[in-house]
């Protein structure tokens, strides 16, 4: 049995193929493009050494701080709306439809699914206001306000774009959400309403405790993905207006495909994972002491 | 909340004819009850589904209406060669044929390469399955960006530009460390008892994988597989940077650069488009939703 499950020639032949195909296009990739990160050039001209200077441009470059600033502000405003809007959403479909929630649960969980170039298209003429009014702005007028440009300002912009990603994800957090809620056993909701706790003193100080790991897990998904985003912006803004919307990871596509710095560019995305890795390692240590903390 | 909020409204009501005021109150307890779970699903099926109607009436709207009609009217002329003219002007027909040339190779060679290596590295007993392990969970948070430009170089030198491999490639490297993380944890529900039971009815260790714990994972590589594919059909980044001609284009960068196609923004058509792109993830995942949420719901992503 042991001899069987260790065979050495086996478990080369099922992990090998995915470590190697795992290796070429990931792996050997990362530590290439960080070698890129001292050179300057692109695949066509080719690369010459220049040592420390694209970690210097990237110190001075006003455009970084614009991006990187976008990048964080997006990664948490948006992690907020999304965990929070699908924990109400769960908490909805948990205690107030119970068990008539399979339907509206499916329902909810459609955008997830759909294409973001074709959603961001959708809301690019939701919110049109040239040459026509769309469903929004139609609405503002009908109850008296002006249509507003929402694609001409920062501001506007980026709130547009927080609300399409919410639109797209709470039903898809609600389900995930929903997964740790029902696992709460009934019997302790029943306790807890007996000693008196209802509406929102039993969400606060029992289901919310109850349900922390999965509102960690969700929080941890969450942030990965949003430091990385990238279709939604470059499909409903692109990165507009001026570069007020520009993230990371579309300010270093722009360098490396319109501009042909291909150097620089490995910078960025060097700075980009150094950040995920950062961020990743400090979530997850901080989910092992608080989740000591919620056991004990 | 309810029930003590619910009894104070009614008890607050001028008593009628007791038989009658009981089954009035009863019927008004529970209307009443109910009620703000049916307004609050009633916004969100609102907030959900009408831009969705929104999108699917502008599709069937000429030029001149989708312009000069009320936006939430109907059309005045219900234009179904909106979607003969995405589909062959548009071009719709050809990215549909590049995106599933690119996707399903890929999504085949990630679930089998995948799943074996998930099998060997939850259920067989070797030294380095914990750093492998580690390796390839690495590789999950690693951003896209990060391998864009040394692969673009590498298949630019092999000469695999100008066709759909490095698309298939890239999106097999990168499938990957999800689906083996993924799988590694459903296949931590298959018993040890069944695979011993297997292996002294004399299976070999391929054998045990092909027959006995691939087959019980079902669901399992349903639910992955579903993941993976719309994470490959709805990729954006990899697609822009290797297709460098019209020819190569998949939906989603087709899509993107819909309008050139017809000169000027032509609504009708662009919508048609959204809504083919829309509703064959929609027929695809309504198919498959049950497992999707039960394999959601109860599988790796809990942890």
């Amino acid at each position: 049995m042991t001899e069987l499950l260790g065979n050495k020639r086996a478990i080369m032949t099922l992990v090998g193929p995915a470590l190697l195909i795992y290796t070429a296009v990931m792996l050997v990739p990362v530590f290439w493009s960080a070698g890129y990160t001292l050179t300057s050039g692109n695949a066509i001209t080719g690369y010459h050494f220049v040592g420390l200077a694209n970690f210097r441009e990237l110190l001075s470059d006003p455009n970084i701080r614009t991006a990187l600033s976008f990048t964080l502000r997006y990664a948490v405003v948006l992690t907020i709306a999304q965990v929070v809007a699908g924990y109400l959403l769960a908490l909805f479909y948990v205690f107030i439809l119970k068990r008539a929630s399979a339907l509206i649960r499916t329902l909810m969980f459609f955008p997830i699914v759909l294409p973001t170039v074709a959603v961001a298209l959708m809301f690019q003429n939701l919110f049109a206001i040239a040459p026509v009014n769309g469903p929004v702005n139609s609405l503002l007028q009908a109850v008296g306000y002006h249509a507003i440009d929402w694609f001409g300002t920062a501001g506007h912009a980026f709130w547009i774009i927080i609300i399409m990603d919410t639109w797209r994800s709470m039903g898809f957090y609600a389900v995930l959400l929903y997964a740790g809620l029902v696992d709460i056993p009934e019997s302790v909701i029943e306790a807890a309403r007996i000693d008196g706790a209802t509406g929102l003193r039993l969400v606060r100080h029992v289901v919310l405790p109850l349900s922390f790991p999965v509102l960690l897990a969700a929080l941890i998904f969450s942030i990965n993905g949003t430091l990385k985003v990238f279709d939604s912006i470059l499909a409903l803004t692109n990165g507009g207006p001026g570069n007020a919307t520009t993230p990371l990871t579309l300010y270093m596509f722009n360098t490396s495909f319109s501009y042909d710095e291909y150097g620089y560019g490995a910078t960025i995305a060097f700075l980009l994972t150094v950040i995920c890795l950062i961020v990743t390692l400090a979530l997850y240590r901080w989910s092992r002491t608080s989740g000591e903390e919620v056991a004990s | 909340m309810t029930a003590t909020s619910v009894s104070r409204i009614v008890r607050d009501r001028p008593a009628r004819r007791p038989d009658a005021q009981r089954t009035a109150r009863r019927s008004v307890t529970r209307f009443t009850r109910r009620l703000p779970g049916r307004l609050l699903t009633l916004v969100l099926l609102i907030i959900v589904v009408y831009p969705l109607v929104w999108l699917f009436l502008g599709s069937l709207k000429s030029q001149y209406d989708y312009l000069n009609t009320p936006t939430y009217s109907l059309p005045t002329h219900w234009m179904w060669g909106n979607y003969e003219a995405a589909w062959v002007t548009g071009d719709l027909g050809l990215y549909i044929r590049n995106s599933t040339t690119a996707v399903f190779p890929a999504l085949a060679l990630v679930i089998l390469l995948g799943s074996a290596a998930g099998f060997a590295l939850q259920l067989m007993k070797w030294r380095l399955s914990r750093p492998v392990m580690l390796v390839f969970l690495a590789g999950i948070m690693v951003p896209s960006q990060m391998i864009l430009l040394p692969l673009f170089t590498i298949y630019f030198q092999v000469g695999l530009t100008g066709s759909l491999w490095p698309l298939i490639i890239t999106y097999a490297g990168t499938g990957l460390p999800l689906t083996v993380f993924m799988m590694a944890t459903y296949f931590r529900a298959v018993p040890r008892e069944i695979i011993e039971a297997a292996a002294i009815d004399g299976a070999g260790i391929f054998r045990i994988f092909f027959s006995v714990a691939l087959p019980m994972m079902r669901n399992a590589v349903l639910t992955v597989a579903l993941v993976q594919f719309f994470f490959m059909w709805n990729d954006l980044l990899v697609a822009l940077t290797f297709t460098d001609s019209n020819n190569l284009r998949t939906v989603q960068v087709g899509l993107l650069n819909f309008t050139g196609q017809f000169g000027a923004i032509e609504y009708g058509p662009l919508f048609a488009a959204i809504c083919i792109t829309v509703g064959g993830t929609l027929i695809l995942f309504t198919a498959l939703n049950r497992q999707v949420m039960r394999g959601l719901t109860g599988g790796a992503v809990k942890g």
